[in-house]
C-alpha cells in the first residue's frame, strides 16, 4: 500500500469502529463532519439527519449528487425482562443465526453485552434440528434483574456489533459495518475535487430500514445525476452457483444494472464502465438483482434522476465480520474519481438525454441501448 | 494477580483439546508462583505440588481441565477456503460469522462463512446450517493457503474477554479457564492457611475429547481424595431449573451416586460454617466431568465435584461470575485444610 492508501484504510477502519445503527448515526456524522469541514464550501445537516456537503461548481448549470449512507444494521432494545436480559429487534436485515455468540455495545455509553444461546447439552432432539430462532435470543449485560439493567440501558437504545477491524490474508480487511462505511470513506475523499458542476456529497441516514434519508436528501438537492457509493453483497464462496455469486472479491468495483430498488440509468452505467475500461480499472457487474440501495429513492425524486450504484464487494455483509479486498476499495475510489473528472462532458452530451422535447431524436445514443 | 486479571490471562491462552503443548508452559508459569514444585507430564497435564505441613500428609488431587473446544481443518478447497470439523462438543449453530485463529505454520486470522439464506434450497430452509456447509475464510488463494495451513491444524475461536455487570465475565473458554482460575485462587488461599495434606493442583488436558487427562492424573498421583472443578450450566430462561444454576449464588456442590457421600456432606457443612455461598447440584449419572474418572479410578478415589455456573456453555460468550470462582476456590482450600477439624467437631444435624 502507498502512504495515501494506508491513510485511506486508517480512516475506513476508524469509521467502522463508530456506532451508527439506523436512526442513531450521530457518532458517524460527527466524525465525518470533522473530517470534511475544511474542504466543503458549505455543510448542512437536514431534519432527518443527512449530512450534505456542497462543492460549488466552476460554472456548469448541473448538479451531481454522490450518496453514501452512514447507518449500519444493528439491534434495538425493545424490552427488559425481569431476569435482566434485554429483548431486541433487528434494525435492518440481520439473520438470527449470525447473532449467536456475538458481542454488542448498547447506547451512547456503549454498555457491553453478549448474545448467548441455549447450550447444546440442554437442547432436546427437536431443538438440535432447528435453525436458530430469533425468539430464543436476548442480550445479556450481566444484570441480575430488570432494575439493575435499567440503570445502564433503556428501551429504545440501539446496539451495535462490538468488533474491531482486522487486516488479514491477501489484502483483506475484516470489519463490522463495511456496508457502508466503505462508501463514506470514498465520499470523504471525493469531496476534495472541484468540478464544472455543483457537487453535493450526501452522507445519508436510515438506508438499512428503507432508504429513508436518501429521499429527503434528493428532495433538497434536486440533482441531475447521482452516483451511489455502497458496500454490496458478495457470495463467491466455493459451491455457490456461478449465477448466484453476485460479485467476486478482488475483481474490482461492482456496477449495478438492476436490483430490487432500481434499474440503473443505462447511459450512466455505460459511461462509468467505459471509464473503467479506458483506464484499465478492473470492474464487474453485480450479477444478482437482490437488495436495494439509496439509488431507488434518488431516481424517483423530483423530475427523476439518472442514477447508478458503484459498490465495493463485501463478503458476509450484515454480519459483525464483513470482509472486503482493499484493492477493490482503491479501484472503486479511482473509478469514482475518474468518472467525476469526465462527468461534465457526459452530462452535456449523452447524459443530457431527457431534456430534449418529446418527438425529437435522442442525441448521443448508442445502437446497443 | 487478582482473579479478574488472572481469568483474562487464562482465557487468552489457546489450548484446543489435544493441542495443549504451547499452553502448558504458560499454565506452568502461573502455577509455579504458588506451588513448591511444578511438572508437566507426557500429555501436558500441568502438575503443581503444594506440600502440606502436617505429619503423615495425605495426597489431595484437585483438577481443572484447561483444554478448550475448537475446530480442526479437514480440507483446503480450490479457492483457498478451509473445511473443518469440531474438536469437542461444538454446536454448529454458534459458528456463523465467528472470528477464528487458524493455528497453521503461523497463527492466521479467519472468519467463518456460510451460504446466505436466499441461496439455501427450500428443503433445507428449516434446518440449521451444517458444519460441512461452512468454511473458514483466511483471505488467501489455494496455493498460499496450502503453504500456510495443513489438514489437521487446529482452529480456536477468537474472542476477547468482556467485563459485564455484577463481576460477570464473558468470553470463550470460560469452560474451563474459570475453574483453572479457581485452582490458582485455591493455591493462594492455601498459602494463607496451614494445611496438613499435600495438594496436587493439576491443570488437565483433553477433557473435551473424553476426559483423557484425568485418567493419567489419577493413575500417576494415586490420591486419597480427588476434587474436580468444572463449570455447570448457568441459569437461562428456557433451561431446566434443576440442571442450571444462578450466577453469583456461589459454588455448586454436586451430590449424587458417583460422589463421595461423606466428603460431600462434610463439604456442605464446611461451606455453611465458613459462610461460603453454595448451591446443591444433584447429578444422577456420571456428571460429564472428570469426577466420573476419579470416582472409579484405581480402587475408587473418594471424589468431590465443585462447579462454577457458566451461562451459554460451549458458545463464544460463556458468562461466569468472579464471585462464584472465588467461592469455589475458598471452599476447596478450606475443605482441604479444615476437613479433619470437622470430623472432630462432629455434627448434630448429620443426615446419614
Amino acid at each position: 500500500m502507498t502512504e495515501h492508501e494506508s491513510i485511506l484504510i486508517g480512516t475506513l477502519k476508524k469509521l467502522t469502529m463508530l456506532d451508527g445503527v439506523s436512526g442513531d448515526e450521530k457518532p458517524v456524522r460527527d466524525f465525518i463532519t470533522e473530517k470534511i469541514r475544511d474542504r466543503a464550501d458549505s455543510l448542512h445537516v437536514d431534519n432527518i439527519g443527512n449530512l450534505i456537503a456542497f462543492r460549488k461548481g466552476t460554472g456548469m448549470n448541473k448538479k451531481v449528487m454522490l450518496a453514501a449512507h452512514m447507518d449500519e444494521v444493528g439491534l434495538l432494545v425493545t424490552g427488559i425482562n425481569d431476569n435482566g436480559l434485554l429483548k431486541f429487534k433487528t434494525v435492518g436485515g440481520i439473520e438470527p443465526r449470525v447473532l449467536v455468540g456475538k458481542r454488542v455495545r448498547i447506547g451512547k455509553d456503549r454498555v457491553p453485552g453478549v448474545i448467548g444461546y441455549k447450550p447444546v447439552h440442554l437442547q432436546d432432539a427437536s431443538e438440535r434440528k432447528s435453525p436458530v430462532k430469533k425468539s430464543g435470543l436476548a442480550i445479556d449485560i450481566g444484570a441480575k434483574d430488570r432494575e439493575q439493567a435499567e440503570q445502564s440501558v433503556a428501551v429504545g437504545d440501539t446496539a451495535a456489533f462490538d468488533y474491531d477491524p482486522v487486516e488479514f490474508g491477501n489484502n483483506k480487511l475484516m470489519a463490522k459495518a463495511l456496508d457502508n462505511r466503505v462508501g463514506c470513506a470514498m465520499l470523504i475523499e471525493l469531496l476534495g475535487g472541484r468540478y464544472p458542476f455543483d457537487l453535493y456529497c450526501c452522507f445519508t441516514v436510515q438506508e438499512e430500514i428503507g432508504l429513508k434519508g436518501a429521499k429527503a436528501a434528493a428532495y433538497a438537492v434536486e440533482p441531475d445525476a447521482a452516483i451511489i457509493l455502497e458496500g454490496t453483497t458478495c457470495y463467491d464462496l466455493t459451491g455457490t452457483d456461478e449465477h448466484m455469486v453476485s460479485t467476486r472479491l478482488g475483481d474490482g468495483p461492482a456496477l449495478t444494472v438492476m436490483d430490487r430498488s432500481v434499474i440503473s440509468d443505462r447511459g450512466l452505467f455505460r459511461f462509468i464502465s467505459r471509464t473503467a475500461e479506458r483506464l484499465g480499472i478492473p470492474w464487474q457487474v453485480k450479477s444478482t438483482v437482490t437488495g436495494g440501495t439509496d439509488a431507488g429513492r434518488i431516481q424517483v425524486s423530483g423530475r427523476g434522476v439518472k442514477v447508478c450504484t458503484l459498490s465495493v464487494p463485501c463478503r458476509y455483509i450484515h454480519t459483525p465480520v464483513s470482509v472486503m479486498d482493499k484493492r477493490d476499495f482503491f479501484h472503486a475510489l479511482k473509478l469514482a474519481e475518474e468518472t467525476l473528472a469526465g462527468l461534465a462532458g457526459w452530462l452535456e452530451g449523452e447524459g443530457s438525454v431527457g431534456e430534449v422535447g418529446l418527438g425529437q431524436n435522442q442525441p448521443g445514443g448508442e445502437s446497443d441501448v | 494477580m487478582e482473579c479478574r486479571e488472572l481469568l483474562m490471562k487464562l482465557c487468552d491462552i489457546n489450548a484446543v483439546t489435544g493441542r495443549e503443548d504451547t499452553a502448558a508452559r504458560v499454565i506452568s508459569g502461573i502455577l509455579s508462583e504458588y506451588c513448591d514444585e511444578v511438572s508437566v507430564d507426557k500429555f501436558y497435564n500441568v502438575i503443581g505440588l503444594k506440600r502440606g505441613h502436617g505429619e503423615n500428609p495425605r495426597n489431595v488431587l484437585v483438577t481443572a481441565h484447561y483444554d478448550q473446544i475448537g475446530l480442526i481443518v479437514t480440507g483446503i478447497d480450490e479457492n483457498g477456503f478451509l473445511r473443518f470439523t469440531s474438536m469437542g462438543g461444538v454446536d454448529p449453530k454458534v459458528l456463523a460469522a465467528q472470528e477464528v485463529t487458524v493455528h497453521g505454520k503461523k497463527d492466521l486470522f479467519g472468519v467463518i462463512g456460510s451460504k446466505p439464506p436466499h441461496l439455501i434450497p427450500p428443503e433445507d430452509a428449516d434446518k440449521p446450517v451444517k458444519m460441512e456447509d461452512m468454511l473458514i475464510d483466511i483471505g488467501y488463494d489455494a496455493q498460499k493457503a496450502r503453504e500456510l495451513v495443513s489438514v489437521g491444524d487446529v482452529v480456536s475461536f477468537r474472542f476477547p474477554v468482556l467485563e459485564l455487570k455484577n463481576n460477570r465475565m464473558a468470553g470463550r473458554s470460560m469452560d474451563n479457564r474459570s475453574s483453572v482460575a479457581a485452582l490458582v485462587e485455591m493455591l493462594k488461599e492455601l498459602g494463607r492457611i496451614r494445611h496438613r495434606d499435600n495438594v496436587y493442583a493439576v491443570a488437565t488436558v483433553q477433557e473435551e475429547s473424553g476426559l483423557v487427562g484425568a485418567f493419567m492424573a489419577a493413575w500417576n498421583l494415586k490420591p486419597d481424595l480427588a476434587i474436580a472443578i468444572d463449570v455447570c450450566h448457568g441459569d437461562m430462561p428456557d433451561a431446566p431449573s434443576d440442571e442450571s444454576f444462578p450466577l453469583g449464588k456461589g459454588v455448586a456442590i454436586a451430590v449424587g451416586p458417583i460422589l463421595s457421600r461423606e466428603h460431600t456432606r462434610e463439604c456442605i457443612k464446611l461451606a455453611r460454617r465458613e459462610r461460603i455461598p453454595y448451591q446443591i447440584d444433584a447429578e444422577e449419572k456420571d456428571t460429564g466431568t472428570e469426577a466420573a474418572v476419579y470416582s472409579s479410578a484405581l480402587e475408587g478415589i473418594p471424589t468431590l465435584l465443585l462447579s462454577i455456573p457458566a451461562k451459554y456453555m460451549h458458545t463464544t460468550v460463556e458468562v461466569v461470575s468472579l464471585d462464584d470462582i472465588e467461592a469455589t476456590a475458598r471452599l476447596a482450600a478450606r475443605y482441604i485444610a479444615f476437613r479433619d477439624e470437622l470430623e472432630q467437631e462432629g455434627d448434630s444435624d448429620d443426615r446419614t
